[in-house]
């Protein structure tokens, strides 16, 4: 299960710091040190949820050794939104169905 | 004044999902709509091109339901399911599952009346993160569109 990339991005995403850190480099790319600034954590603290993040995928690391600048890498968050968009789509039609039914249940009703 | 029939989502929990959306119609209208498979198999279809030739629906506590879906193609899913909770106009609770190899859901749909409209809220309840994350991996594993309307019949919540 750890293998399956959707598992793996929804492990990555369930902790608020993580989706906070996502949040920050979805404005640009930002060094570890930019990272840690605001969440009141230590380099390393935070170093152990950029590994997380990149093991799924989610950001990449630059080359440059001494700084290596994270970015974010959404693809794995298409696949969250497609699953989301499936479900969405079959409601949200299912229920603008049901709208136009309901009138039809009223009229009957009226009828009676 | 014209009814918002924007659908909300919220994620109550780790293992819960929460959509809520308002109707220009009576509660005991609405509860009719969702319980009576008369009534379900006109609207409860999610996207274009699919039928549901099987709705059965005994609606009581420990009663069973069971929705068949079908595409023009032959293609089709079943979900299945027992009632735990029924109050008339206002509250069901049930389980939900694809088949016996799959995890059940728990979902509970209440009828909210707003004088003549209703607000239906339905939250789906996973066992489990892990069975949450496990519905959705296996729903994917097989990558075509029929995969998401798959799962979001997996996902659809009353019956």
């Amino acid at each position: 299960m750890a293998d399956d990339p959707l598992s793996t991005t929804f492990a990555a995403l369930a902790d608020p710091t993580r989706r906070a850190i996502l949040a920050r480099l979805a404005d640009g790319a930002a060094t570890v040190k930019e990272l840690s600034e605001p969440f009141a954590m230590s380099g390393p603290a935070v170093s152990k949820h950029l590994r997380v993040l990149e093991r799924a995928g989610l950001i990449t690391r630059g080359r440059d050794a001494q700084w290596r600048p994270c970015a974010l890498d959404a693809t794995p968050l298409r696949e969250v939104s497609e699953w989301a968009d499936g479900f969405r789509r079959f409601w949200d039609d299912s229920y603008r169905r049901l709208d136009g039914y309901l009138e039809r249940m009223k009229e009957q009703d009226d009828d009676d | 004044m014209t009814t918002d029939t924007t659908v909300s989502w919220t994620t109550p929990s780790a293992v819960e999902v929460a959509m809520t959306r308002t109707f220009d119609a009576p509660q005991k209208l609405v509860f009719e709509a969702f319980t009576k498979p008369e009534h379900v198999v006109h609207w409860m279809l999610g996207p274009e091109g699919w039928t549901m030739p099987v709705c059965e629906i005994d609606l009581r506590p420990g009663g069973r339901w069971h929705m068949v879906w079908q595409r023009a193609d032959g293609s089709e899913m079943a979900m299945t399911g027992e009632y735990r909770e029924v109050t008339p106009w206002s509250k069901t609770v049930q389980t939900e599952s694809w088949g016996p190899e799959w995890p059940s859901t728990v979902n509970t749909t209440r009828f909210i009346a707003d004088g003549d409209r209703t607000t239906v809220v339905q939250t789906m309840e996973f066992p489990s993160r892990a069975d949450r994350d496990r519905a959705l991996e296996t729903g994917m594993k097989d990558g075509a569109e029929t995969s998401y309307e798959r799962l979001a019949a997996y996902l659809t919540s009353t019956g």
